[in-house]
């Protein structure tokens, strides 16, 4: 018996109150149906990096139709087209008549936008960014033996599993998934007549019942389990952005729910809650009208915009870990912070409609609204000025975990600035829908909130396994990463500006000088070239991921050990324990004597003093 | 973001309409308040990354910063927001959707988006459309006409193009037949979603002749990427007026634009 089996027979002994057996547990028990929150973060973790993986497969295809439309899909076409019959379309060589390969068709390039989208946020960066670093690290972090309710852990996860499994399984029914962008306005959604969207709105409906069954155990966690002195202003800034963000999602998604059920009646059961009066599709002969497709988009967006902050409040906790760890000094503005995140939270729900303002809105309503979207603004600069100032006066170590936590700074910087022109309604006139849109969140959630939850990967590994990621694969990936993400995303801003809209299959191309020689208006030439430069370069920052994933699994039993339970020197409880964690975590209770960022307190003997060790 | 703002005026597109140097003005506006966060913000940052450098820096602070330059950072953002909203967005957004032209001193065109074409009704010589209802759309009436309405006989619906006099405001009165499209044209800085089921006014005054683009602003089926078709033709007057008298439908003929609805 080794030295981890013990330890874990041991925390055993303080989990048996919960009526556990977990002496002898098996695979199935340990891998599959685990209790145990660190099994369960594990298994989230990898799952929604598997989904990262098949969102960017859906985006690279998708990239190649816009940069090269109408031409056959190099490579993976055929591939694509037996298992997805009849939404590709075949492209003859116009001499011999030849079948020369496969191109994207319309169908399949909206396909893979609504899936790439609703993968990539609720299937991949939510999942990461709540359920599997939350898990892992909060019970640690509170000096919790596990979750307060371990078992609605397990089924929030294969619950989680089972909502993916169902918006995969679209896929590869006939007529392929569902095809009305990940936003599911009606009546389009309703009208599309693909069985797809049916999956989509099951799938969604299950994936959300796992958000709420992971939200209300993270808030029951850390109000009830944190160890003796842990206080609310010794809570690390982690946690309270976790416990920030589980509220977000109790609060915000039930509605998204409601407008899903709402949805699929009017798709099965014919009911018209989104289908007005005075609907003329030939695909929908018999509808009775009298519905508002306006609600659809209310319910969407009042969990749509929460959701930013269920996406990138996580991240932020991340960042303020690592910088705090590998600046050697407290977060500058704790509290700053905490009180910044809970404003945020609570001016989160009331923000939504400025996704909305072209939809007719009046001076009023859009004032409110636009006046919110400018408040927010402020705990958001708040945050991330406390987060840059933290690193004045510090001693800073750039290792891989750093160097990805630093570089989300002026990352999401961009995004967030990029935000303003779209918050205000009358610049929104020019930029909404644009390609200005979909730079300024993918700069908020790909360079911004991606690179925190890598940063965390890399910070949190040694923890999980006992062994270092590489370093000097951990900065070529962070250095390709960087280069590419930026020369990815930088051009949407330009081709944005200059009026391309987002969502079209060909890049924009049929509103190009080329398509409309006599019209004013039409997209130049410049900025069409540019679809082309970015497509490769996203090819790029795909490839440049292939150090990470070969790093994540070579370094399990390959990577550089450990030298101590407590590797990066940090003073935050999940580093006190055994390395990985037994089963019941700490071979002791945790008590916590001090805040969670006591770095080089002046006149101690080291540069961090353990939350559970008295100074 | 720095490229794209040196370039920001050569990156937007050529501007037609009255209100239209406004939108690209507060956009620049803006935009220069994005700058100097970013540029502040990036000089910080590259200077706090070299000065405190752990190889040169072998021991933390543990107060750090003791300046509260920030807060008056944060309350100089919030000033300058607070400038944009109400001397800027506010203002010109209520004179956007507030004041819609009346009928007498604008021309007012109808539209009705549909799977993947633009529809267009004028009201014709008298300027008056017929009677309208959103229960009597159907796809062979697509603008939900009664086609009893004296006022409504000369009205003249034609298919992705229409004609409107310059130096005039123009009221569309936007809806659609299907599900949500919008109706952009870039040059006019003007987008407006076209619900079913809702009729919602966007206005303009163009300023150039010129045939202008119109954009389809959001994701409506397999054919958005198709809805190219779409041109406002903005006339001098008297090629307008030659187009309205070619188009009028003489008594008892159904408007003759309505010939290319085949």
């Amino acid at each position: 018996m080794d030295s981890t089996e013990a330890k874990e027979h041991h925390g055993a002994e303080h989990d048996a109150g919960h009526g556990h057996d977990h002496h002898d547990p098996g695979f199935m028990r340990k891998y599959i149906f685990s209790t145990d929150h660190k099994i369960i973060g594990i298994q989230y973790g990898l799952t929604s990096l598997l989904f990262m993986l098949a969102g960017f497969f859906l985006i690279a295809v998708m990239r190649w139709s816009i940069a090269f439309p109408g031409e056959p899909l190099p490579v993976i076409g055929s591939l694509l087209n037996t298992f997805m019959a009849g939404m590709t379309s075949p492209v003859l060589d116009p001499e011999t008549n030849e079948l020369i390969g496969y191109a994207i068709s319309n169908d399949l390039y909206n396909s893979f936008g609504a899936m790439h989208g609703t993968i990539m946020v609720f299937l991949a960066v939510v999942p990461l960014a709540f359920a599997a670093f939350g898990n892992y690290v909060v019970p640690l972090q509170i000096g919790a033996i596990d979750m307060a309710f371990p078992r609605l852990n397990m089924a929030s996860y294969h619950l989680f599993l089972l909502g993916g499994l169902v918006m995969l399984g679209s896929f590869f029914i006939p007529g392929g998934p569902a095809q009305a962008g990940w936003t599911s306005y009606s009546p389009l959604a309703t009208s599309i007549p693909t069985d797809g969207q049916l999956y989509w709105l099951i799938a969604m409906v299950i994936i959300i019942t796992s958000s709420l069954l992971g939200a209300v155990n993270f808030i029951a966690t850390i109000i009830q389990l944190r160890a003796p002195g842990m206080t609310w202003m010794r809570l690390p800034f982690f946690c309270w952005a976790q416990f920030v963000t589980a509220f977000l999602l109790l609060l915000a998604f039930p509605p998204l729910e409601v407008g899903a059920l709402l949805q699929l009646m009017d798709r099965v059961a014919g009911t018209s809650f989104y289908l007005p009066t005075g609907l003329a599709i030939s695909s929908m002969q018999d509808v009775s009208g009298g519905g508002s497709p306006l609600l659809y988009q209310h319910l969407f967006w009042f969990l749509g915009h929460p959701e930013v902050y269920v996406l990138i409040l996580p991240a932020m906790g991340v960042v303020s870990e690592i910088i705090a760890n590998n600046t050697r000094k407290p977060i500058w503005g704790y509290k700053s912070l905490v009180y910044s995140t809970l404003v945020l939270g609570f001016l989160s729900f009331i923000v939504w409609a400025h996704h909305m303002y072209l939809t007719g809105m009046g001076t009023k309503i859009s004032t409110f609204f636009q006046t919110t979207t400018m408040i927010i603004s402020i705990p958001s600069v708040i945050i991330l000025t406390c987060l840059f100032i933290s690193l004045w006066g510090g001693s800073i170590r750039f290792n891989t975990p750093m160097l990805f936590a630093l570089a989300f700074l002026p990352m999401f910087g961009i995004g967030g600035l990029t935000g303003l022109p779209l918050g205000f309604n009358y610049s929104d006139i020019h930029l909404h829908d644009t390609y200005y849109v979909i730079g300024h969140f993918h700069y908020v959630v790909a360079p911004g909130t991606i690179f925190a939850l890598i940063a965390g990967i890399y910070f949190w590994y040694p923890k999980l396994t006992g062994r270092y990621m590489s370093e000097f694969w951990g900065k070529v990936h962070f250095w390709c990463s960087f280069v590419f993400m930026n020369l990815t995303f930088q051009p949407m801003f330009a081709q944005g500006m200059a009026g391309m809209e987002r969502r079209m299959a060909d890049g924009g191309a049929g509103y190009s000088v080329a398509n409309n020689p006599d019209a004013i208006g039409a997209l130049a030439d410049q900025f069409l070239k540019l679809n082309v430069n970015i497509t490769f370069a996203a090819y790029a920052l795909g490839l440049s991921q292939i150090p990470f994933i070969i790093n994540l699994f070579y370094s399990i039993s390959k990577g550089r050990s450990v030298e101590s339970d407590n590797p990066w020197q940090s003073t935050t409880l999940e580093w006190q324990t055994p390395t990985p964690p037994p089963h019941g975590n700490f071979t002791t209770p945790p008590k916590v004597f001090a805040g969670p960022y006591e770095y080089s307190v002046p006149g101690a003997a080291q540069d961090y003093n353990p939350q559970n060790q008295k100074s | 973001m720095l490229q794209e703002l040196f370039n920001l005026p050569a990156n937007l597109p050529v501007v037609a309409s009255e209100h239209g140097a406004d939108v690209d003005n507060f956009i620049i506006y803006i935009h220069w308040l994005m700058a100097a966060l970013f540029i502040g913000w990036s000089s910080y940052y590259i200077y706090v990354l070299w000065r405190f450098n752990g190889k040169k820096n072998k021991k933390a602070d543990y107060h750090g910063a003791r300046t509260h330059v920030s807060s008056y950072l944060e309350v100089a953002v919030a000033i300058v927001e607070v400038v944009l909203l109400t001397a800027f967005a506010i203002p010109m957004w209520a004179k956007v959707v507030e004041e819609v032209p009346k009928p007498e001193e604008s021309t007012q065109i109808r539209v009705m988006a549909q799977q993947f074409a633009w529809n267009f009704m004028h009201p014709g010589a008298d300027d008056k459309f017929g009677k309208q209802a959103f229960d009597l759309v159907s796809e062979e009436n697509k603008f939900g006409r009664d086609l009893e309405d004296e006022n409504g006989k000369d009205d003249i619906f034609t298919l992705n193009e229409i004609h409107l006099p310059v130096d005039k405001k123009v009221v569309f009165h936007t809806s659609s037949l299907d599900v949500i499209h919008s109706f952009k044209v870039i040059a006019m800085r003007i987008c407006q979603d076209t619900i079913p089921g809702m009729s919602i006014p966007v206005w303009c005054e163009p300023l150039k002749v010129g045939r202008y683009q119109i954009n389809c602003a959001q994701l409506c089926g397999n054919g958005h990427t198709a809805m190219t078709g779409g041109f406002l033709n903005v006339d001098s007057q008297e090629d307008y007026d030659a187009w309205l008298a070619q188009n009028t439908p003489a008594d008892g003929e159904e408007g003759a634009g309505a010939l290319s609805f085949e």
